[in-house]
Protein backbone atom coordinates (compact mmCIF):
# COMPACT_ATOMS: atom_id res chain seq x y z
CA UNK A 1 0.00 0.00 0.00
CA UNK A 2 2.52 2.25 1.09
CA UNK A 3 4.88 0.93 -1.62
CA UNK A 4 1.82 2.32 -4.39
CA UNK A 5 2.08 5.56 -2.45
CA UNK A 6 5.37 6.03 -2.85
CA UNK A 7 5.69 4.98 -6.53
CA UNK A 8 2.45 7.41 -7.85
CA UNK A 9 4.24 10.15 -6.19
CA UNK A 10 7.84 9.10 -7.85
CA UNK A 11 5.86 8.56 -11.21
CA UNK A 12 3.84 12.02 -10.77
CA UNK A 13 7.02 13.69 -9.81
CA UNK A 14 9.19 12.32 -12.86
CA UNK A 15 6.47 13.75 -15.45
CA UNK A 16 6.43 16.63 -13.55
CA UNK A 17 10.07 17.49 -14.12
CA UNK A 18 9.63 15.86 -17.61
CA UNK A 19 6.61 17.82 -19.02
CA UNK A 20 8.94 21.08 -17.46
CA UNK A 21 11.89 20.11 -18.67
CA UNK A 22 10.27 20.00 -22.26
CA UNK A 23 8.35 23.20 -21.76
CA UNK A 24 11.75 24.99 -20.66
CA UNK A 25 13.44 23.39 -23.78
CA UNK A 26 10.67 24.92 -26.11
CA UNK A 27 11.14 27.73 -24.39
CA UNK A 28 14.52 27.98 -24.87
CA UNK A 29 14.09 27.06 -28.24
CA UNK A 30 11.83 30.12 -29.03
CA UNK A 31 14.84 32.31 -27.08
CA UNK A 32 17.59 30.64 -29.15
CA UNK A 33 15.37 31.57 -32.52
CA UNK A 34 14.50 35.22 -31.96
CA UNK A 35 18.31 35.71 -31.59
CA UNK A 36 19.05 34.28 -34.85
CA UNK A 37 16.02 35.86 -35.95
CA UNK A 38 18.13 39.25 -35.17
CA UNK A 39 21.44 37.78 -35.88
CA UNK A 40 19.71 37.21 -39.84
CA UNK A 41 18.29 40.90 -39.83
CA UNK A 42 21.54 42.65 -39.30
CA UNK A 43 23.77 40.41 -41.94
CA UNK A 44 20.96 41.87 -44.18
CA UNK A 45 21.52 45.05 -43.14
CA UNK A 46 24.67 44.67 -43.67
CA UNK A 47 24.91 43.42 -46.81
CA UNK A 48 22.77 46.18 -48.20
CA UNK A 49 24.79 48.82 -46.63
CA UNK A 50 28.24 47.63 -48.35
CA UNK A 51 26.17 47.32 -51.52
CA UNK A 52 24.73 50.61 -51.45
CA UNK A 53 28.54 51.92 -51.02
CA UNK A 54 29.60 49.35 -53.86
CA UNK A 55 26.98 51.47 -55.86
CA UNK A 56 28.09 54.82 -54.55
CA UNK A 57 31.33 54.53 -54.76
CA UNK A 58 32.08 55.74 -58.65
CA UNK A 59 33.91 52.56 -58.85
CA UNK A 60 31.35 50.84 -61.33
CA UNK A 61 30.10 52.13 -64.26
CA UNK A 62 26.68 54.17 -63.93
CA UNK A 63 24.24 51.04 -64.91
CA UNK A 64 25.58 48.69 -62.82
CA UNK A 65 25.87 51.21 -60.11
CA UNK A 66 22.18 52.05 -60.93
CA UNK A 67 21.30 48.55 -60.63
CA UNK A 68 22.59 47.60 -57.48
CA UNK A 69 20.98 51.15 -56.18
CA UNK A 70 17.60 49.94 -57.06
CA UNK A 71 18.33 46.41 -55.50
CA UNK A 72 19.20 48.15 -52.24
CA UNK A 73 16.74 50.61 -52.42
CA UNK A 74 14.02 47.80 -52.45
CA UNK A 75 15.19 46.31 -49.53
CA UNK A 76 14.45 49.23 -47.55
CA UNK A 77 10.88 48.80 -47.51
CA UNK A 78 8.46 49.97 -49.92
CA UNK A 79 5.80 47.42 -51.51
CA UNK A 80 7.66 44.51 -52.14
CA UNK A 81 8.11 41.53 -49.52
CA UNK A 82 11.41 41.34 -47.85
CA UNK A 83 12.30 37.66 -48.86
CA UNK A 84 11.65 38.70 -52.57
CA UNK A 85 13.46 41.98 -52.24
CA UNK A 86 16.49 40.19 -50.01
CA UNK A 87 16.42 37.61 -53.13
CA UNK A 88 16.06 40.44 -55.66
CA UNK A 89 19.75 42.19 -54.17
CA UNK A 90 21.40 38.42 -54.15
CA UNK A 91 20.86 38.63 -58.07
CA UNK A 92 21.72 42.20 -58.89
CA UNK A 93 25.33 41.44 -57.15
CA UNK A 94 25.51 38.55 -58.76
CA UNK A 95 24.87 40.02 -61.89
CA UNK A 96 27.13 42.47 -61.33
CA UNK A 97 29.99 40.11 -60.11
CA UNK A 98 29.79 37.57 -62.68
CA UNK A 99 30.34 40.32 -65.45
CA UNK A 100 33.80 38.49 -67.19
CA UNK A 101 36.79 39.85 -65.88
CA UNK A 102 34.77 41.55 -63.40
CA UNK A 103 37.68 41.58 -60.47
CA UNK A 104 40.84 42.50 -63.35
CA UNK A 105 38.89 45.80 -64.41
CA UNK A 106 38.93 47.38 -60.72
CA UNK A 107 41.81 45.85 -59.09
CA UNK A 108 44.26 48.70 -59.09
CA UNK A 109 41.81 51.11 -58.41
CA UNK A 110 41.73 52.44 -55.14
CA UNK A 111 39.93 50.91 -52.43
CA UNK A 112 38.23 48.58 -54.84
CA UNK A 113 39.87 44.76 -53.43
CA UNK A 114 38.95 46.22 -50.09
CA UNK A 115 35.16 46.76 -50.87
CA UNK A 116 34.61 43.60 -53.37
CA UNK A 117 35.52 41.32 -50.67
CA UNK A 118 33.50 43.34 -48.04
CA UNK A 119 30.42 42.57 -50.29
CA UNK A 120 31.52 38.89 -50.68
CA UNK A 121 32.05 38.55 -46.92
CA UNK A 122 29.01 40.48 -45.96
CA UNK A 123 26.75 37.65 -48.78
CA UNK A 124 28.70 35.17 -47.21
CA UNK A 125 27.01 35.82 -43.40
CA UNK A 126 23.78 36.43 -44.73
CA UNK A 127 24.49 32.51 -45.90
CA UNK A 128 25.34 31.32 -43.03
CA UNK A 129 23.06 33.00 -40.69
CA UNK A 130 19.91 32.02 -42.91
CA UNK A 131 21.06 28.91 -42.50
CA UNK A 132 21.55 28.79 -38.85
CA UNK A 133 17.91 30.46 -38.03
CA UNK A 134 16.23 27.93 -40.45
CA UNK A 135 17.78 25.08 -39.02
CA UNK A 136 16.80 26.31 -35.47
CA UNK A 137 13.00 27.40 -36.94
CA UNK A 138 12.91 23.24 -38.14
CA UNK A 139 14.12 22.20 -34.41
CA UNK A 140 11.45 24.53 -33.07
CA UNK A 141 8.69 23.88 -35.34
CA UNK A 142 9.40 19.82 -34.46
CA UNK A 143 9.47 20.39 -30.71
CA UNK A 144 6.18 22.30 -30.77
CA UNK A 145 4.67 20.06 -32.67
CA UNK A 146 4.84 16.70 -30.74
CA UNK A 147 1.67 15.62 -29.46
CA UNK A 148 2.42 16.29 -25.66
CA UNK A 149 3.76 19.78 -26.40
CA UNK A 150 0.84 20.57 -28.14
CA UNK A 151 -2.12 18.76 -25.90
CA UNK A 152 -0.23 20.78 -22.97
CA UNK A 153 0.33 23.67 -25.16
CA UNK A 154 3.68 23.76 -23.79
CA UNK A 155 4.78 26.69 -26.65
CA UNK A 156 2.57 29.11 -24.42
CA UNK A 157 1.72 32.62 -26.62
CA UNK A 158 4.61 32.31 -28.45
CA UNK A 159 3.92 31.93 -32.33
CA UNK A 160 6.04 29.37 -34.27
CA UNK A 161 8.86 30.62 -36.34
CA UNK A 162 7.75 30.69 -40.34
CA UNK A 163 11.41 29.83 -41.74
CA UNK A 164 12.88 32.59 -44.22
CA UNK A 165 13.38 31.95 -47.95
CA UNK A 166 15.39 33.79 -50.22
CA UNK A 167 17.74 33.44 -53.18
CA UNK A 168 21.75 33.68 -50.77
CA UNK A 169 23.35 31.79 -53.03
CA UNK A 170 27.04 33.01 -53.15
CA UNK A 171 28.83 35.65 -55.52
CA UNK A 172 31.00 33.49 -58.18
CA UNK A 173 33.20 34.58 -60.50
CA UNK A 174 32.06 32.17 -62.65
CA UNK A 175 29.31 29.38 -62.06
CA UNK A 176 30.13 26.92 -59.78
CA UNK A 177 32.95 28.74 -58.52
CA UNK A 178 33.36 30.91 -55.04
CA UNK A 179 36.19 32.66 -55.04
CA UNK A 180 35.00 33.23 -50.59
CA UNK A 181 37.12 35.49 -48.14
CA UNK A 182 39.93 33.36 -46.71
CA UNK A 183 39.20 31.13 -44.10
CA UNK A 184 35.81 30.20 -45.24
CA UNK A 185 35.67 26.63 -47.43
CA UNK A 186 32.53 26.05 -49.25
CA UNK A 187 31.57 23.04 -50.65
CA UNK B 1 21.42 63.02 -90.80
CA UNK B 2 23.72 60.63 -89.01
CA UNK B 3 21.63 59.35 -86.26
CA UNK B 4 22.94 56.86 -83.25
CA UNK B 5 19.95 55.05 -81.59
CA UNK B 6 20.19 53.38 -78.05
CA UNK B 7 17.57 50.56 -77.32
CA UNK B 8 18.06 49.44 -73.24
CA UNK B 9 16.30 46.11 -73.83
CA UNK B 10 16.82 42.97 -75.67
CA UNK B 11 16.25 43.30 -79.17
CA UNK B 12 15.07 39.79 -79.50
CA UNK B 13 12.37 40.14 -77.00
CA UNK B 14 9.38 41.06 -77.68
CA UNK B 15 8.20 45.20 -75.98
CA UNK B 16 6.63 48.23 -76.40
CA UNK B 17 9.71 50.33 -76.50
CA UNK B 18 11.79 48.11 -79.24
CA UNK B 19 8.73 47.96 -81.45
CA UNK B 20 9.23 52.13 -81.18
CA UNK B 21 12.49 51.84 -82.11
CA UNK B 22 12.30 49.53 -84.65
CA UNK B 23 9.46 51.31 -86.39
CA UNK B 24 11.20 55.18 -85.58
CA UNK B 25 14.63 53.77 -87.18
CA UNK B 26 13.23 52.12 -90.70
CA UNK B 27 10.86 54.85 -90.94
CA UNK B 28 14.11 57.46 -90.83
CA UNK B 29 16.16 55.14 -92.98
CA UNK B 30 13.10 54.91 -95.46
CA UNK B 31 13.27 58.80 -95.17
CA UNK B 32 16.78 58.75 -96.28
CA UNK B 33 18.75 59.08 -92.86
CA UNK B 34 21.54 56.87 -91.56
CA UNK B 35 20.35 55.08 -88.53
CA UNK B 36 23.01 53.02 -86.83
CA UNK B 37 21.25 51.37 -83.44
CA UNK B 38 22.81 49.79 -80.55
CA UNK B 39 21.10 47.51 -78.45
CA UNK B 40 21.51 44.33 -75.76
CA UNK B 41 21.59 41.12 -77.75
CA UNK B 42 23.53 38.06 -77.97
CA UNK B 43 26.22 38.22 -81.22
CA UNK B 44 24.58 35.57 -82.39
CA UNK B 45 20.87 36.50 -82.97
CA UNK B 46 19.66 37.70 -86.10
CA UNK B 47 19.54 41.21 -86.19
CA UNK B 48 18.60 43.39 -88.96
CA UNK B 49 21.32 45.34 -91.13
CA UNK B 50 21.08 48.57 -89.16
CA UNK B 51 21.77 47.04 -85.71
CA UNK B 52 24.50 46.66 -83.84
CA UNK B 53 24.77 43.94 -80.52
CA UNK B 54 26.05 45.33 -77.65
CA UNK B 55 26.77 42.36 -75.70
CA UNK B 56 24.94 39.35 -74.08
CA UNK B 57 21.80 40.73 -72.60
CA UNK B 58 21.58 39.73 -68.61
CA UNK B 59 18.45 38.97 -66.64
CA UNK B 60 18.22 40.63 -63.93
CA UNK B 61 15.53 42.03 -61.48
CA UNK B 62 14.51 45.62 -61.20
CA UNK B 63 12.01 47.72 -60.07
CA UNK B 64 10.02 44.56 -58.73
CA UNK B 65 10.38 42.54 -62.17
CA UNK B 66 12.66 40.78 -64.29
CA UNK B 67 14.49 42.50 -67.45
CA UNK B 68 16.90 41.84 -69.95
CA UNK B 69 19.99 44.55 -69.64
CA UNK B 70 23.51 45.64 -70.89
CA UNK B 71 25.78 46.88 -68.18
CA UNK B 72 28.93 46.95 -67.30
CA UNK B 73 32.28 47.99 -68.03
CA UNK B 74 31.94 45.50 -71.67
CA UNK B 75 29.03 47.68 -71.99
CA UNK B 76 30.76 50.40 -72.09
CA UNK B 77 33.62 49.71 -74.07
CA UNK B 78 31.21 48.40 -76.62
CA UNK B 79 28.96 51.67 -76.64
CA UNK B 80 32.35 53.98 -77.11
CA UNK B 81 33.62 51.80 -79.90
CA UNK B 82 29.99 52.26 -81.41
CA UNK B 83 30.25 55.78 -80.64
CA UNK B 84 33.72 56.64 -82.10
CA UNK B 85 33.06 54.63 -85.23
CA UNK B 86 29.81 56.49 -85.97
CA UNK B 87 30.35 59.61 -86.34
CA UNK B 88 26.80 61.00 -85.60
CA UNK B 89 25.13 64.16 -85.88
CA UNK B 90 22.58 63.08 -82.99
CA UNK B 91 22.40 60.82 -80.47
CA UNK B 92 19.55 59.63 -79.33
CA UNK B 93 18.66 57.44 -76.54
CA UNK B 94 15.68 55.53 -74.98
CA UNK B 95 14.42 55.11 -71.46
CA UNK B 96 17.64 56.35 -69.43
CA UNK B 97 16.75 56.30 -66.30
CA UNK B 98 16.79 52.57 -65.91
CA UNK B 99 20.34 50.89 -65.75
CA UNK B 100 20.94 50.23 -69.48
CA UNK B 101 22.77 51.20 -72.06
CA UNK B 102 21.01 54.31 -72.77
CA UNK B 103 22.64 55.09 -69.15
CA UNK B 104 25.82 54.25 -69.92
CA UNK B 105 25.60 56.20 -73.53
CA UNK B 106 24.88 59.14 -71.95
CA UNK B 107 27.46 59.02 -69.72
CA UNK B 108 30.26 57.97 -72.29
CA UNK B 109 29.07 60.74 -75.11
CA UNK B 110 29.31 64.71 -75.56
CA UNK B 111 27.37 65.99 -78.26
CA UNK B 112 23.86 66.36 -78.96
CA UNK B 113 21.94 63.73 -77.16
CA UNK B 114 18.46 63.34 -77.78
CA UNK B 115 16.40 61.31 -74.87
CA UNK B 116 12.50 59.47 -74.75
CA UNK B 117 11.07 58.39 -71.91
CA UNK B 118 8.30 55.90 -72.49
CA UNK B 119 7.23 54.45 -68.89
CA UNK B 120 6.49 56.63 -65.56
CA UNK B 121 8.80 54.73 -63.27
CA UNK B 122 7.67 55.77 -59.98
CA UNK B 123 10.54 55.21 -57.76
CA UNK B 124 13.36 56.40 -60.25
CA UNK B 125 13.55 59.95 -58.36
CA UNK B 126 15.63 59.08 -55.58
CA UNK B 127 17.94 56.91 -57.45
CA UNK B 128 18.31 59.16 -59.79
CA UNK B 129 19.47 62.71 -58.13
CA UNK B 130 21.08 60.63 -55.16
CA UNK B 131 23.76 58.92 -57.45
CA UNK B 132 26.53 61.46 -58.65
CA UNK B 133 27.55 58.72 -61.38
CA UNK B 134 23.96 58.69 -62.62
CA UNK B 135 23.27 62.05 -62.66
CA UNK B 136 26.41 63.19 -64.44
CA UNK B 137 25.21 61.14 -67.28
CA UNK B 138 21.63 62.30 -67.22
CA UNK B 139 22.68 66.01 -67.55
CA UNK B 140 23.85 66.00 -70.56
CA UNK B 141 20.75 65.44 -72.17
CA UNK B 142 20.11 68.32 -74.50
CA UNK B 143 16.59 67.56 -75.73
CA UNK B 144 13.69 65.16 -74.23
CA UNK B 145 10.94 63.91 -75.70
CA UNK B 146 7.85 61.53 -73.76
CA UNK B 147 5.52 59.58 -75.50
CA UNK B 148 2.73 60.24 -72.92
CA UNK B 149 1.76 62.98 -70.83
CA UNK B 150 2.32 60.27 -67.84
CA UNK B 151 5.81 59.90 -69.11
CA UNK B 152 6.37 63.46 -69.86
CA UNK B 153 5.33 63.85 -65.99
CA UNK B 154 7.80 61.48 -64.45
CA UNK B 155 10.33 62.70 -67.17
CA UNK B 156 9.97 66.76 -65.78
CA UNK B 157 9.76 65.54 -61.66
CA UNK B 158 12.57 63.17 -61.97
CA UNK B 159 15.48 64.12 -64.37
CA UNK B 160 14.53 68.27 -64.95
CA UNK B 161 14.37 70.27 -67.83
CA UNK B 162 10.85 70.45 -69.94
CA UNK B 163 9.90 67.86 -72.60
CA UNK B 164 7.88 67.99 -75.96
CA UNK B 165 5.43 65.30 -75.73
CA UNK B 166 5.33 62.75 -79.23
CA UNK B 167 3.33 59.77 -79.10
CA UNK B 168 3.92 56.43 -80.59
CA UNK B 169 3.51 56.59 -83.89
CA UNK B 170 1.46 53.55 -86.17
CA UNK B 171 2.97 51.50 -88.58
CA UNK B 172 -0.06 51.80 -91.23
CA UNK B 173 1.68 50.15 -93.64
CA UNK B 174 1.56 46.95 -91.92
CA UNK B 175 -2.10 46.81 -90.82
CA UNK B 176 -3.04 47.44 -94.68
CA UNK B 177 -3.06 43.61 -95.86
CA UNK B 178 -3.51 40.41 -94.46
CA UNK B 179 -4.90 37.04 -95.35
CA UNK B 180 -8.05 36.60 -92.88
CA UNK B 181 -7.74 33.45 -90.94
CA UNK B 182 -9.80 30.78 -92.12
CA UNK B 183 -13.35 30.52 -92.22
CA UNK B 184 -13.64 34.45 -91.07
CA UNK B 185 -15.58 36.58 -91.42
CA UNK B 186 -18.32 33.88 -92.04
CA UNK B 187 -21.80 34.81 -93.91
CA UNK B 188 -23.28 35.88 -90.44
CA UNK B 189 -20.55 38.73 -89.59
CA UNK B 190 -17.98 39.23 -87.54
CA UNK B 191 -17.08 41.32 -84.64
CA UNK B 192 -13.50 41.74 -82.90
CA UNK B 193 -12.01 42.68 -79.87
CA UNK B 194 -8.07 42.90 -78.71
CA UNK B 195 -7.10 42.97 -75.57
CA UNK B 196 -6.29 41.90 -72.20
CA UNK B 197 -9.36 39.75 -71.50
CA UNK B 198 -9.63 40.21 -67.49
CA UNK B 199 -8.99 43.89 -67.69
CA UNK B 200 -11.65 45.84 -66.31
CA UNK B 201 -11.09 48.79 -68.40
CA UNK B 202 -10.68 46.96 -71.71
CA UNK B 203 -14.05 46.88 -71.27
CA UNK B 204 -14.89 43.59 -72.55
CA UNK B 205 -17.43 42.97 -70.38
CA UNK B 206 -19.96 45.42 -72.03
CA UNK B 207 -19.28 43.87 -75.14
CA UNK B 208 -19.84 40.57 -74.10
CA UNK B 209 -23.55 42.20 -72.70
CA UNK B 210 -23.86 43.62 -76.16
CA UNK B 211 -23.37 39.94 -77.92
CA UNK B 212 -26.23 39.03 -75.75
CA UNK B 213 -28.48 41.62 -77.12
CA UNK B 214 -27.27 41.17 -81.02
CA UNK B 215 -26.39 37.36 -80.83
CA UNK B 216 -29.99 36.01 -80.37
CA UNK B 217 -31.42 38.56 -83.24
CA UNK B 218 -28.31 37.46 -85.87
CA UNK B 219 -28.12 33.62 -85.86
CA UNK B 220 -24.57 33.53 -87.57
CA UNK B 221 -23.31 36.46 -85.70
CA UNK B 222 -19.55 35.46 -84.36
CA UNK B 223 -17.39 37.66 -81.91
CA UNK B 224 -13.18 36.90 -82.32
CA UNK B 225 -11.86 37.81 -79.13
CA UNK B 226 -7.75 38.06 -79.05
CA UNK B 227 -5.77 39.16 -76.28
CA UNK B 228 -4.27 36.97 -72.82
CA UNK B 229 -6.02 36.26 -69.87
CA UNK B 230 -5.44 34.84 -66.51
CA UNK B 231 -8.50 32.27 -66.78
CA UNK B 232 -9.79 32.49 -70.31
CA UNK B 233 -12.58 29.30 -69.37
CA UNK B 234 -13.98 32.09 -66.72
CA UNK B 235 -14.58 34.91 -69.39
CA UNK B 236 -16.50 32.09 -71.57
CA UNK B 237 -18.89 31.30 -68.91
CA UNK B 238 -19.72 35.18 -68.60
CA UNK B 239 -21.80 34.34 -71.82
CA UNK B 240 -25.08 32.33 -71.66
CA UNK B 241 -24.33 28.51 -72.90
CA UNK B 242 -26.70 29.01 -76.51
CA UNK B 243 -24.11 31.58 -77.65
CA UNK B 244 -21.00 30.24 -75.99
CA UNK B 245 -19.76 28.47 -79.23
CA UNK B 246 -20.29 31.60 -81.01
CA UNK B 247 -17.82 33.23 -78.84
CA UNK B 248 -14.22 32.37 -80.46
CA UNK B 249 -11.12 33.28 -77.64
CA UNK B 250 -7.41 32.88 -79.64
CA UNK B 251 -5.64 33.74 -76.38
CA UNK B 252 -2.42 36.07 -76.88
CA UNK B 253 -1.68 36.00 -80.84
CA UNK B 254 1.88 37.52 -82.20
CA UNK B 255 1.91 40.94 -84.09
CA UNK B 256 0.90 39.30 -87.47
CA UNK B 257 -1.73 37.15 -86.44
CA UNK B 258 -3.16 40.36 -84.79
CA UNK B 259 -2.89 41.58 -88.19
CA UNK B 260 -5.02 38.81 -89.43
CA UNK B 261 -7.40 38.72 -87.22
CA UNK B 262 -7.91 42.51 -87.86
CA UNK B 263 -8.82 41.31 -91.20
CA UNK B 264 -11.04 38.64 -90.08
CA UNK B 265 -13.55 40.30 -88.72
CA UNK B 266 -16.75 42.88 -90.19
CA UNK B 267 -16.35 45.28 -87.34
CA UNK B 268 -13.79 46.26 -84.59
CA UNK B 269 -14.76 47.15 -81.37
CA UNK B 270 -13.07 49.31 -78.88
CA UNK B 271 -15.22 49.04 -75.69
CA UNK B 272 -12.72 50.80 -73.27
CA UNK B 273 -14.22 52.03 -69.72
CA UNK B 274 -11.49 54.35 -69.62
CA UNK B 275 -7.36 54.04 -68.52
CA UNK B 276 -6.37 54.93 -72.44
CA UNK B 277 -4.26 57.98 -73.29
CA UNK B 278 -3.74 57.15 -77.58
CA UNK B 279 -5.68 53.84 -78.29
CA UNK B 280 -3.27 52.19 -80.26
CA UNK B 281 -5.30 49.09 -80.68
CA UNK B 282 -8.38 51.54 -81.63
CA UNK B 283 -5.91 53.61 -84.60
CA UNK B 284 -3.85 50.11 -85.77
CA UNK B 285 -8.10 48.51 -86.48
CA UNK B 286 -8.33 51.71 -88.78
CA UNK B 287 -4.74 51.54 -90.51
CA UNK B 288 -6.74 48.15 -91.47
CA UNK B 289 -9.28 49.59 -92.89
CA UNK B 290 -11.97 48.17 -90.70
CA UNK B 291 -15.28 50.18 -89.45
CA UNK B 292 -14.79 51.29 -85.57
CA UNK B 293 -17.41 51.11 -82.87
CA UNK B 294 -16.29 52.59 -79.58
CA UNK B 295 -16.77 53.43 -76.42
CA UNK B 296 -16.62 57.94 -76.42
CA UNK B 297 -13.96 58.10 -74.20
CA UNK B 298 -11.17 61.26 -74.73
CA UNK B 299 -8.94 59.00 -76.60
CA UNK B 300 -10.96 57.36 -78.62
CA UNK B 301 -13.25 60.56 -79.98
CA UNK B 302 -9.68 62.08 -80.72
CA UNK B 303 -8.38 59.27 -83.13
CA UNK B 304 -12.01 58.82 -84.58
CA UNK B 305 -12.09 62.46 -85.35
CA UNK B 306 -15.56 63.08 -82.94
CA UNK B 307 -17.00 60.26 -84.64
CA UNK B 308 -16.16 61.01 -88.40
CA UNK B 309 -14.32 57.93 -88.45
CA UNK B 310 -15.94 55.51 -86.16
CA UNK B 311 -18.92 55.02 -84.51
CA UNK B 312 -18.97 56.52 -80.56
CA UNK B 313 -21.37 54.80 -78.09
CA UNK B 314 -22.26 55.77 -74.58
CA UNK B 315 -19.16 54.35 -72.14
CA UNK B 316 -20.60 51.39 -70.10
CA UNK B 317 -23.98 51.14 -71.99
CA UNK B 318 -23.94 47.70 -73.57
CA UNK B 319 -27.41 48.80 -75.19
CA UNK B 320 -25.83 51.39 -76.83
CA UNK B 321 -23.30 49.26 -78.41
CA UNK B 322 -25.98 46.74 -79.72
CA UNK B 323 -27.62 49.46 -81.21
CA UNK B 324 -24.07 51.23 -82.98
CA UNK B 325 -23.07 48.12 -83.41
CA UNK B 326 -26.21 46.06 -85.45
CA UNK B 327 -26.74 49.85 -87.53
CA UNK B 328 -23.15 48.74 -89.01
CA UNK B 329 -23.75 45.55 -89.32
CA UNK B 330 -26.73 46.20 -91.85
CA UNK B 331 -25.22 48.68 -94.02
CA UNK B 332 -22.36 47.77 -95.86
CA UNK B 333 -21.90 51.13 -97.47
CA UNK B 334 -21.99 53.00 -94.37
CA UNK B 335 -19.83 50.11 -93.45
CA UNK B 336 -17.13 50.92 -96.64
CA UNK B 337 -17.74 54.78 -96.14
CA UNK B 338 -16.63 54.50 -92.24
CA UNK B 339 -13.79 52.45 -93.54
CA UNK B 340 -12.53 54.77 -96.29
CA UNK B 341 -12.76 57.62 -93.30
CA UNK B 342 -10.52 55.56 -90.95
CA UNK B 343 -7.75 55.12 -93.42
CA UNK B 344 -7.97 59.05 -93.91
CA UNK B 345 -7.87 59.81 -90.22
CA UNK B 346 -5.38 57.09 -89.35
CA UNK B 347 -2.59 58.84 -91.48
CA UNK B 348 -2.21 61.57 -89.13
CA UNK B 349 -0.60 58.94 -86.70
CA UNK B 350 1.77 56.73 -89.21
CA UNK B 351 5.13 56.77 -88.11
CA UNK B 352 6.10 59.16 -90.94
CA UNK B 353 4.31 61.62 -89.54
CA UNK B 354 5.58 61.18 -85.94
CA UNK B 355 9.01 60.87 -87.51
CA UNK B 356 8.83 64.31 -88.86
CA UNK B 357 8.49 65.24 -84.92
CA UNK B 358 11.47 63.57 -83.83
CA UNK B 359 13.44 64.65 -86.66
CA UNK B 360 12.41 68.71 -85.67
CA UNK B 361 14.05 68.00 -82.28
CA UNK B 362 17.16 66.59 -83.82
CA UNK B 363 17.70 69.82 -85.74
CA UNK B 364 16.78 72.00 -82.82
CA UNK B 365 19.87 70.51 -80.44
CA UNK B 366 22.12 70.42 -83.15
CA UNK B 367 22.23 74.23 -83.29
CA UNK B 368 25.39 75.38 -82.67
CA UNK B 369 26.82 71.69 -81.80
CA UNK B 370 29.79 69.83 -83.10
CA UNK B 371 29.03 66.05 -83.43
CA UNK B 372 28.85 63.70 -81.13
CA UNK B 373 32.10 61.89 -79.76
CA UNK B 374 33.35 60.00 -76.59
CA UNK B 375 33.77 62.31 -73.25
CA UNK B 376 37.27 62.66 -72.41
CA UNK B 377 36.61 61.91 -68.50
CA UNK B 378 35.35 58.54 -68.60
CA UNK B 379 38.59 57.13 -70.17
CA UNK B 380 39.14 55.98 -66.37
CA UNK B 381 37.41 52.68 -67.77
CA UNK B 382 38.46 50.18 -70.13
Amino acid sequence: MIADIILIIAGALFVGVYVSWRAGRIDRLHARVDMARVALDVTLLRRSSVAQELATSGLLDPATSLLLAGAVYGTRGGDRPRDLAESDLTRALQAAFSQPDFRASLSGKEGADELLAEVEEAAYQVFVARKFYNDLAAVTRDARSRPLARVLRLSGHAKAPVFFEMDDSLIADKPGAWMGPAGHTMG
Amino acid sequence: MKIGMVCPYSWDVPGGVQQHIRDLAETLIDEGHDVSVISAADDDTPLPPYVVPAGRAVPVPYNGSVARLSFGFLSVSRVRRWINQGGFDVLHVHEPGIPSLSLLACWVATGPIVATVHTAIPRSRILLVTYPVVRTGLEKINGRIAVSEAARTTLVEHIGGDAVVIPNGVATRRYRKAEPLPGWPGPGGAIGFLGRLDEPRKGLAVLLKAFEILGPQRPGLRLLVAGPAADAEEVLYRVPADLRDRVVLLGQVSEDDKVRVLHSVDLFCSPNTGGESFGIVTAEAMAAGLPVVASDIDAFRQVLDGGEAGELFTVGDAADLARAAGHLLDDPARRAELSAAALAAVAQYDWSVVARDVIRVYETVMLGRTRVAVAPDTGAFP
